[in-house]
């Protein structure tokens, strides 16, 4: 019998086209995602070489990061996104690349795009020039995000130089307590290994809670692999994975369905695989997580406390969580359930789906946004805003005061209008609570949409459970 | 590619660890549809206040430090977003080597890609670095002999480093990746043949 092999391993050994004389590795590209920030200069670099896409078929193109989230018709208002947007559109029809443009409703966050049309499938290598890229792990793809010059690459040749990296094995044991979900898993993992834990491997998660999860779930804690410093992250692929691509626009057809299904599953890690790092959690320990601080391992549970530096011993880190407590406004030793919020942003590619507006819809129902919060909600793609309102979840949410807006990034990373004042501090399903990321001086704090719902409900961080 | 062989300059402390791409280069300045250009908004929330006036505690405004080419930073540099944006404006700052303990993967690639060497050094080296880039005027940086050298109190002192021999040749001699790709543009045509008999579905499907 041949040695077994990671999914990882699987895909990778199916993808090398060449090997290079100094040991890098020619991969193959089957998929490639484009959006508007991180494309232009890589057209322009095939333009000046006289480069061509080599495969625009397998190339699929939307904007997301710019775009407006309310008044769509009027168009973008703010110049530099507007041409940014129009470039992208302009490339995608010189080189024969699909565009969902922003009348469209498939347009979306390329991460919930990919997904919903069937683009993204298992055992397939995917770029994107978007660090996020690993959400589409969640369906036992190998994905992950490049720089502009690899989006170039990428296009002229279909092809990236890679050295592979290490298996890292992350166990999810046991089930999880009722209300806690993907993102509380992913932020609990975060919490535990750090933003550099997965840096140089390739994270699979494994283990009864991550099969319980939907896919919905999986794409939350496969698409925060990046904050936990490794590049991609995926899920071994099962049954839910093959029953939610069936029918999709891309999914294959027919029979061929079938001979999909059992390649599919065909990918799967194999018993007694190599893993270079194991790491368990147990499910039944997690309680509902959010961050306190300004990098996604500053997390701590609902009834938790603000960290005191005086009793960390690490100098480095004394100094960081000072910086970050002065950048918050915490003190030390708070309930993290006295903190007070003024903005909710629920939307973003890491809980801007379907099933994560259902449940803020649960907590929505029959209840009021606390006076003097702002509480957006931004779902993630034209689709996943048409299947709520199909739902009626839009009526919940505009009954209880949320703001229901249109698809994009939005405040996730404030490129666009939507973004906090200094010292604003927010409830946010996103994923990146740094610096001045939903806007200069403002204050994120990551939770699960249960989470930011409640938090709108009652003005503060609440344990969503006590509603 | 740029190329990268030998660097002779000053060095900036940047005593941050986990330094993200939002804050080398913030959002703001990624609606660009250039690569040029983006040096002077480098490390700006850091570097100005609400109103547009420097902040002389940041180093990056300090005199000493206005021609420096290096950057000492703290461990997982260039975490977050892929965007290459970050190692453009550090170039373009004048920032042409980084000395760090560790650095976020998707950053540390970029860095090559743009003629910048990112260096990896334990945590105590980098510190004891930092702490005397005040005095110290010239560091020497020699990729192809993987050593900084430096003059501290008239004695001459040598740090050595490693780095990954394919990602040192692509720096000293400036390739054209996609050029070197292109020259195998026949294995990818028949890796293209086989998948597609092997996997036909990932072929012929697009988008209406
Ligand atoms: S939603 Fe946020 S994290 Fe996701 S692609 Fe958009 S900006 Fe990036």
């Amino acid at each position: 019998m041949s040695t077994p092999k990671t999914i990882y391993d699987k895909i990778w050994e199916s993808h090398i086209v060449d090997t290079n004389d100094d040991g890098t590795t020619i991969l193959y590209i089957d998929r490639h995602l484009v959006h508007e920030v991180t494309s232009p200069q890589a057209f322009e670099g095939l333009r000046l070489s006289g480069r061509k896409v080599r495969r625009p078929e397998f190339t699929l193109a939307t904007a997301d990061h710019n775009v407006p989230t309310a008044d769509r018709d009027k168009g973008i208002a703010d110049p530099d996104s507007k041409l940014q947007v129009e470039t992208l559109e302009m490339n995608a029809k010189e080189n024969n690349i699909t565009y969902l443009p922003m009348t469209d409703k498939r347009q979306g966050i390329v991460h919930i795009v990919g997904p919903e049309q069937g683009f993204t499938q298992p055992g397939m290598t995917i770029v994107c020039g978007d660090s996020h890229t690993s959400t589409h792990g969640a369906f036992g793809a190998l994905a992950w995000g490049i720089g502009t010059s690899e989006v170039e690459h990428t296009l002229a040749t279909q092809t990236l130089v890679q050295t592979k990296a290490k298996n890292m094995c992350i166990k999810i044991t046991g089930k999880v307590i009722e209300g806690v979900t993907a993102k509380d898993i992913v932020l609990a993992i975060i919490r535990k290994i750090g933003t550099a834990g997965g840096t140089g491997y390739v994270i699979e998660y494994t283990g009864e809670a991550i099969r319980n999860l939907s896919m919905e779930g999986r794409m939350t804690v496969c698409n925060m692999s990046i904050e936990a410093g490794a590049r991609a992250g995926l899920i071994s692929p099962d049954e839910k994975t093959c029953e939610y691509l069936r029918g999709r626009p891309l999914a294959p057809k027919g029979e061929v369905f079938e001979d999909a299904v059992n390649y599919w599953k065909s990918l799967a890690t194999d018993e007694g695989a190599h893993y270079d790092s194991v790491v368990e959690v147990k499910a039944d320990e997690i309680i509902p997580q959010i961050t306190w601080g300004t990098s996604p391992e500053d997390v701590v549970s609902i009834d938790g406390f603000v960290p005191d530096p005086e009793i960390e011993k690490n100098a480095d880190k004394k100094k960081s969580i000072e910086r970050a407590l002065d950048y918050m406004g915490l003190e030390p030793n708070m309930p993290v359930n006295e903190i007070k919020i003024d903005k909710v942003f629920i939307g973003s590619c890491t809980n801007g789906r379907i099933e994560d507006l259902r449940a803020v819809s649960q907590i929505a129902k029959g209840r009021k946004v606390e006076k003097g919060v702002h509480a957006m909600i931004v779902p993630g793609s034209g689709l996943v805003k048409e299947q709520a309102e199909k739902e009626g979840l839009d009526k919940i949410f505009i009954e209880a005061g949320f703001d229901w807006r249109d698809p994009g990034c939005s405040m996730c990373l404030a490129m666009n209008a939507d973004k906090l004042q200094p010292q604003e501090r927010c409830a946010s399903t996103s994923n990146r609570n740094f610096e001045g990321r939903q806007g200069r001086g403002g204050r994120t704090h990551l939770m699960s949409p249960q989470m930011a719902a409640a938090a709108a409900i009652r003005g503060k961080l609440t344990d969503f459970r006590d509603l | 590619m740029e190329k990268f062989n030998k660097l002779s300059g000053h060095a900036i402390p940047l005593r941050i660890t986990n330094v993200d791409t939002d804050m080398i280069i913030p959002k703001q300045f990624l609606k660009t549809i250039k690569r040029t250009g983006l040096g002077e908004f480098l490390f700006y929330e850091l570097r100005y206040d609400q109103d547009g006036n420097k902040i002389s505690s940041f180093a990056l405004n300090q005199e000493q430090y206005k021609d420096a080419s290096i950057l000492i930073a703290g461990k997982n540099f260039g975490c977050g977003s892929s965007r290459e944006h970050a190692p453009w404006s550090i170039a373009d700052y004048g920032i042409k080597c980084i000395i760090a303990p560790s650095y976020a993967d998707i950053f540390y690639n970029n860095c090559f890609k743009n003629g910048i060497l990112p260096i990896i050094l334990d945590e105590a080296t980098v510190s004891r670095l930092q702490d005397t880039s005040d005095s110290i005027l010239n560091f020497n940086i020699d990729l192809e002999k993987q050593n900084i050298t430096f003059l501290e109190n008239n004695e001459k002192k040598e740090i050595s480093f490693e780095i990954d021999p394919a990602k040192k040749k692509c720096l000293l001699e400036g390739l054209d990746d996609i050029g070197l790709t292109l020259n195998k543009v026949a294995s990818i045509g028949h890796f293209e043949e086989d998948q597609e008999n092997e996997i036909p579905w990932l072929y012929g499907n697009k988008l209406k």
